[in-house]
């Protein structure tokens, strides 16, 4: 993919990210990912179904690389199985820490595909994936 | 001014982190280097030359931090490992013994977490009540406030000098005279005043005070905690053992030493003290009120610059000291950070690790600006000219 591109769907998600909303249903779990540098804050909403994620949405502040991972990973994991959604999340983070990783399943999480050049961002890019592995783990 | 005594200003960095920790003149650096190269020895030790210039070295710093601050005597000087380590020990090693429950604590929303997190824990412990001075419009602390906030419980005023967010500076003098005339004790985290205006214990009558050598040109790993001479003296060690016994018997008698060395078991950290030593004779020979005077100008020239950005927010225009909290319209501060960074110029984003102050303010990061005399105005001309092209931001950092 080449830079334009990356850039123009990491705006996009950053800018107009559909799934920037609080979800406040009995059946949402929230989740808040404090990150460790003091910095970014988000709470997420996530609702399991039997094993199926059916819903998750986000809110709050953090830089753009944070919020724009957090809302690609989100489209990509709702309708998912718990087992699958373990599966995209585990190779993404493969993927930031610049191991081998499975590309099939990543779809647009691809364009973080060097943010692992830049030590200062990885957290960032790992927030959200991070804690909603956590919770999966936990459930 | 004064650039050319840092080795590391010769790289094309542009350092606006001061608040963090300052930049270290070659003065300090050859002072570590000399203990290094020309007397490695432990202090209050050995018999020998090195040994004994080392012990007179070491004095010497006390000497020069009870001087810088007017100290009435230089055992009133603590060496610890920076400001979060000297409030730890009053807190727990004179507060925890001395208050009760029920008895209050005020601090402000703007303190830095070594000044709220150990009084939450001490709350817990002992029930003591931790209470708030409410912060004016603009974020500051009002003698009207502070007033309104002691009740009959009050015990403790616990505040920073200047904060490290908002920027502003207390009137300790003023609130230290409300405070006694209460017989309440005086506490000031003066980890952020320390290297920019001239402070006197004495003369703002301050009970115990906490600073970091890092933020005042000298080294990581070295603080001081002073302390008026009754109330240090009753300050409980957290290390028993060498150095800090005057004697002790096989049946369990121990005798301490007096204070400081009470205060100060084990081996210390000597390049520390020696390097905070030359730090503090480097800002002295430069002068106080000189890099005062310089830092306002410098601040006020930038806050001018800024304010000819429509495209800029910034959020303590007011504040008369060397901190510059400001935001990109839009843009998340981390993400100003990173394209600055770009450009080497190093500033501080984030809540700055006052985590209760988003409350007050609303505003949960800031990209912040904290100047030391060794900035200059083209360095503020090139952050102007980056912010001028941050309409290119994205592509820069994405
Ligand atoms: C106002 C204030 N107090 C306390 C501290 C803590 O200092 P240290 O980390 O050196 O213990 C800082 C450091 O950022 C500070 O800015």
């Amino acid at each position: 993919m080449d830079r334009d591109l990356k850039r123009s769907i990491i705006l996009d998600n950053y800018q107009n990210a559909n799934k920037k909303y609080i979800s406040n249903g009995d059946e949402f779990t929230k989740i808040n990912t404090r990150n460790v540098s003091c910095i970014d804050n988000l709470d997420i909403y996530i609702d399991m179904d039997n094993n199926i994620i059916k819903d998750i949405s986000f809110e709050g502040e953090a830089c753009v690389i944070s919020i724009s991972s957090t809302n690609i990973l989100i489209n990509l994991l709702i309708g998912k199985s718990k087992e699958e959604a373990l599966y995209i999340i585990d190779n993404y983070l493969k993927m930031i820490n610049e191991e081998e990783y499975d590309k099939e399943v990543l779809k647009e999480l691809l364009v973080f595909d060097d943010t692992g050049k830049q030590p200062s961002r990885i957290k960032c890019a790992t927030l959200t994936a991070n804690g909603i592995k956590k919770f999966l783990e936990n459930n | 001014m004064n650039r050319e005594d840092f080795e590391i200003l010769r790289k094309t960095i542009v350092y606006f982190d001061n608040g963090a920790t300052t930049l270290k003149p070659n003065v300090v650096r050859d002072s570590i280097l000399k203990y290094y190269d020309e007397y490695t020895a432990n202090a209050h030790r050995g018999d020998y030359k090195t040994s004994a210039i080392v012990d007179n070295l070491y004095e010497e710093a006390r000497e020069k931090v009870a001087k810088f601050i007017n100290a009435k005597e230089k055992s009133e000087i603590v060496f610890t490992s920076g400001t979060t380590n000297s409030m730890n020990m009053i807190i727990f090693g004179y507060f925890k013994d001395n208050l009760k429950e029920g008895d209050e604590v005020l601090i402000t929303l703007s303190e830095h977490a070594s000044n709220i997190v150990p009084w939450f824990i001490l709350e817990k412990e002992i029930g003591i009540k931790v209470k708030y001075i409410d912060l004016d419009n603009k974020h500051e602390v009002s003698i009207d406030n502070v007033k309104k906030a002691i009740t009959d419980k009050t015990k403790v005023i616990s505040i920073a000098m200047t904060t490290n967010v908002v920027g502003d500076t207390r009137p300790i003098k003023e609130i230290s005279k409300i405070a006694h005339d209460n017989n309440i004790l005086m506490v000031v985290d003066a980890a952020q005043g320390i290297a920019h205006s001239k402070i006197d214990v004495q003369n703002m009558d301050i009970d115990f005070m906490a600073f970091s050598g890092h933020k005042m040109y000298g080294p990581t790993g070295i603080g001081v905690l002073y302390g008026k001479f009754d109330l240090l003296d009753k300050v409980t060690p957290f290390n028993y053992g060498g150095g800090m016994n005057a004697m002790f018997t096989k049946d369990g008698y121990v005798e301490l030493r007096e204070i400081p060395t009470r205060l100060e078991g084990g081996t210390p950290n000597i390049e520390g003290v020696l390097g905070l030593g030359a730090a503090i004779s480097y800002i002295e020979d430069i002068g106080i009120d000189k890099i005062n005077k310089y830092e306002k100008e410098l601040r006020r020239y930038l806050i001018s610059e800024l304010d000819k950005l429509d495209f800029i927010d910034v959020y303590n225009r007011e504040v008369d000291t060397n901190i510059v909290a400001f935001n990109i319209k839009g843009v998340f501060a981390q993400d100003t950070a990173v394209y600055l960074d770009k450009y080497n110029i190093c500033v501080r984003a984030g809540n700055h690790c006052a985590k209760i102050l988003d409350n007050e303010i609303n505003i949960s990061n800031t990209v912040r600006i904290s100047l030391s005399f060794y900035n200059n105005k083209e360095e503020i001309d090139l952050l102007i000219n980056v912010l001028k092209n941050s309409e290119n931001i994205w592509k820069e950092i994405l």
